[in-house]
């Protein structure tokens, strides 16, 4: 479903993506991994198109989307959430749910009509916020809220966008474990053939989640595997999972 | 209630919306000696409320939005000397039109960029326009500008009264109301909405696939629209226009008395140009110096400390007491 | 007029504006602070040299030494008290306080000296013409240029050959990893911004007898400073000064052929220049 060619990516002498050839199937559930620096969110940034490559190329289905915007590329049904939490921090918890749902359906740009006359959007939101246990923070502005609690309200965004390609970068980090069920359960309600893939350091929530596992180090594919291949893999064991593993 | 019905009525009339424009009659029969005064609060008001959409909404931070009011001023001046059109409702529209293909054509190129290139292009637009109104004297009379404009008749019946502004300032009251009708659409729309986005997380707005662009330039466009028509009413109503329309002065001024009312609210222009010219017209005339410095304190104080202006105040402390009463 | 006289002409007029610019453009690249109100740093240095000839006793050299060390003072007071608050501030925020703090010093200098225009009188051997041989041209034209082309070098050393000033161009360059370096950016930022204001005054002083000195000196050139900053590339000073030298020629130049507005061709100019590269003539692509 997603596809990347040799994609590269350089600051000047630094190399932070390098030939990576990557496919993400339809109705994956795949990781990505790695450690600090690995690459991994700037991966991310070349797939969504934040960040243009330096060389090589990104397929959707076949379409080469290499050189589409962000939005563009959002249109084709790539979305995403950011490790830091990229929110409309002065609006609600709603609002911020219907804006990502008002695009999607197409009618962000309406003029005429009161966007509260759109009852479709607002269900829609409201749908999503109760999915994610959200419902008595949904009149409340973000900047009010936890940073778990904001988390979510990333995650609810991507869904809202009713994507086909699904990429969360660290959805799980600022959430406490207590509540990352209400994370896996959102996923799990999925369509099955949407591609999801996650770069999560929460291992516990990497083998429980994924039927794919890559592993990144500075920039270029490092292994690539089932969860059980990875596991069992001695040099990813060095080189990454160390003791997290063995405990 | 929860936030979704919140949502779905948050663009209902309330009572107190009628208050504004009740004031507005009332001003008629309780002030009739100050209703030349009261038409350019009434002017000043709609700028500002031009600007709302652009900077308070949209998030574009700009000091050249007199370019936009001056063109609608000169639009107006120059059909009126040149070629003897004063009909002042389609002069209205032809500043509309006039100000708002600028705008058009001015937010396509610059908003390309942003900060302080951005800034740097509004006010470089702006004072380029001043520059070419300096220039052409033989079109828009130069320096001097053009005094003595006279006007015909709005709809044939009301005359402008050039001594008591009667018709004047129930002329700029209503094309306020109606322009008011447009922004409080827009502003509760998707589409305003999405302006919100924009300003509060740009990558975001990207990130759900906004066209962002697109939504900038159409906001600037009409915002400039708007602004084009508060200049055409300054000339109608005034009979002269002069290069005090453009310049940074008109701009920092229209920007100061937005956020002194509250950016981003639908009523901060009311509130902020009414607080502002009365006190102005109180103080300044008396002491203009003290009223500069005071003033100066003023903005760095609300730039420290009360940026949301006073409807920014009375929010806090309506929440505080809220919050105490629980 | 021949080529050469236009020239110096632009030439010094370029250098007034870098003096004044230079400040401001690195202050911005380093602290990405809008300060629209560095134009009135310049105006209290043109003040205090005028206070200081006229009523102090202070010959001309010692005036402008007294403004720099004097404005540079009140700034770092303004920057430690007020500016630091709003270093995470929104543009808006930012443009409305150094406004507000513009008018403060407008109006502070119309109460305390007033309204009217005011002289610097230059000493005498600054006055006349000098003979450089192949023209004779204005002595107090040359001295600017001297003086501007002097700073240059100063400030290029300085930036390039001492540690405090490759600090200055690494925190310009990325101010988050010049902290996570340990750098002290808050004392960076206060004595670059004494500096920066502090030539700023002198600036003023010097610029006096070409750009005029009266109360309404920061707003009525704040778009020059601005078009200066933007089109050399903000913390270049290279940059500013290339570009000061450009827009003090065609401004000398167009006030001669077209006295009645030719400063529109620097706008037009400006506008395509930033819009074909918004970054500046020199500026890092991507702030």
């Amino acid at each position: 479903m997603l596809e990347t060619k040799g994609l590269c990516r350089s600051f000047g002498a630094l190399e932070v993506a390098r030939e990576i050839d990557f496919r993400l199937e339809r109705g994956a559930r795949h990781a990505l991994i790695g450690p600090n620096g690995a690459g991994k969110t700037t991966f991310v940034n070349l797939l969504t198109g934040v960040l243009p490559p330096s060389r090589g190329n990104v397929l959707l289905e076949g379409e080469d989307v290499t050189t589409f915007a962000q939005a563009k590329r959002v249109k084709r049904g790539i979305a995403r959430t950011f490790q830091i939490n990229q929110l409309f921090r002065g609006l609600t918890v709603q609002e911020n749910v219907c804006i990502a749902v008002s695009e999607r359906l197409g009618v962000g740009g309406s003029m005429l009509r009161p966007a509260g006359k759109r009852a479709d959007v607002i269900e829609e939101a409201s749908r999503l916020i109760g999915m994610l246990k959200l419902g008595e923070d949904a009149g409340r502005r973000i900047v009010e809220l936890p940073y778990g609690r904001q988390r979510l309200v990333e995650i609810a965004i991507a869904l809202g966008l009713n994507p086909r390609v699904l990429l969360l970068d660290e959805p799980a980090a600022g959430i406490p474990s207590a509540e990352s069920y209400i994370l896996l359960d959102a996923i799990a309600t999925l369509p099955k053939d949407i591609a999801v893939l996650i770069i999560e350091h929460d291992m516990d929530l990497v083998f429980r989640f994924a039927k794919r596992i890559t592993v990144l180090v500075s920039g270029a594919i490092f292994a690539e595997g089932t969860p059980t291949e990875i596991a069992a893999n001695r040099e990813v064991r060095s080189v990454y999972l160390g003791s997290a593993l063995d405990a | 209630m929860s936030a979704a019905t919140q949502l779905a009525r948050r663009h209902r009339f309330r009572w107190w919306e009628l208050l504004p424009w009740a004031a507005g009659i009332a001003v008629f029969f309780v002030f009739p000696n100050y209703l030349s005064f009261a038409t350019q609060v009434l002017i000043t008001i709609l700028f500002a409320l031009s600007l709302d959409l652009v900077l308070g909404y949209a998030g574009i931070v700009t000091l050249g939005h007199a370019a936009f009011f001056g063109a609608g001023a000169y639009t107006v001046g120059m059909m009126a000397m040149h070629w003897g059109w004063n009909e002042p409702i389609s002069g209205l529209l032809a500043a509309a039109l006039v100000a708002g293909a600028i705008g058009l054509a001015s937010g396509l190129v610059l908003l390309r960029t942003h900060g302080l290139t951005l800034l740097m292009l509004t006010l470089c637009t702006m004072t380029l326009l001043e520059q070419a109104a300096n220039m052409g004297a033989a079109w828009t009379g130069g320096f001097d500008g053009m005094p003595g404009l006279s006007f015909a008749k709005i709809l044939g019946l009301f005359g402008f009264d050039a001594l008591y502004f009667r018709s004047q300032y129930l002329y700029a009251l209503a094309v306020l109301f109606l322009c008011f009708v447009i922004q409080r659409m827009l502003v509760y729309s998707s589409f305003g909405q999405s302006l919100t986005g924009i300003r509060e997380n740009l990558l975001r707005m990207h990130a759900v696939g906004a066209p962002v662009r697109a939504r900038q330039v159409l906001a600037y466009t009409v915002s400039a629209a708007l602004a084009g028509v508060a200049g055409a009413l300054f000339t109608q109503a005034n009979g002269y226009v002069n290069l005090a329309v453009l310049g940074l002065e008109r701009s920092a001024g229209v920007m100061i008395v937005l956020i002194l009312g509250g950016y981003g609210r639908l009523y901060g222009a009311f509130v902020g140009a009414t607080a502002y010219m009365v006190l102005e017209h109180v103080l300044a005339k008396a002491y203009p110096t003290a009223w500069q410095l005071g003033l100066g304190l003023t903005l760095v104080a609300v730039a420290l400390f009360a940026r949301n202006g006073i409807i920014g105040i009375v929010d806090s402390l309506r929440r505080r007491l809220a919050g105490s009463a629980r | 007029m021949d080529p050469v006289s236009i020239l110096l002409g632009g030439f010094a007029s370029g250098m007034v504006l870098f003096i004044v610019s230079v400040g401001l453009s690195v202050t911005m690249g380093l602290m990405g602070f809008v300060n629209l109100a560095h134009g009135g740093f310049a105006m209290l240095g043109g003040y205090v040299i005028v206070l200081a000839m006229k009523h102090w006793g202070f010959s001309f050299l010692p005036s402008l030494a007294l403004a720099f060390v004097a404005v540079a003072l009140f700034a770092v007071v303004l920057e430690r008290l007020l500016y630091v608050r709003l270093y995470r501030a929104s543009e808006l925020d930012q443009v409305l306080f150094t406004i507000g703090l513009v008018f403060v010093m407008t109006a502070a200098v119309t109460l305390g000296v007033g309204p009217e225009t005011q002289v610097v009188q230059l000493p005498d051997w600054l006055r006349g013409q000098s003979d450089l041989g192949f023209i004779k041209y204005r002595t107090y034209s040359l001295a600017l240029i001297a003086a501007g082309t002097a700073l240059v070098i100063a400030l290029w050393l300085g930036f390039e050959r001492t540690r405090f000033g490759a600090r200055i161009r690494a925190a310009v360059d990325n101010r988050r990893m010049a902290q996570s370096l340990g750098m002290d950016v808050g004392r960076l930022f206060a004595v670059t911004f004494a500096i920066g204001s502090g030539l700023a005054a002198v600036g003023g002083g010097l610029g006096a007898e070409i750009l005029g000195l009266d109360p309404n000196y920061p707003l009525r050139y704040l778009v020059y400073f601005l078009i200066v900053v933007s089109v050399g590339g903000l913390g270049r000073v290279t940059g500013v000064f290339f570009a000061a030298l450009l827009i003090g020629v065609l401004d000398f130049v167009f006030k001669i052929y077209f006295p009645k507005g030719g400063t529109i061709f620097i706008y037009v100019l400006t506008l395509i220049l930033l819009l074909w590269r918004p970054q500046g003539i020199f500026g890092k692509r991507g702030a």
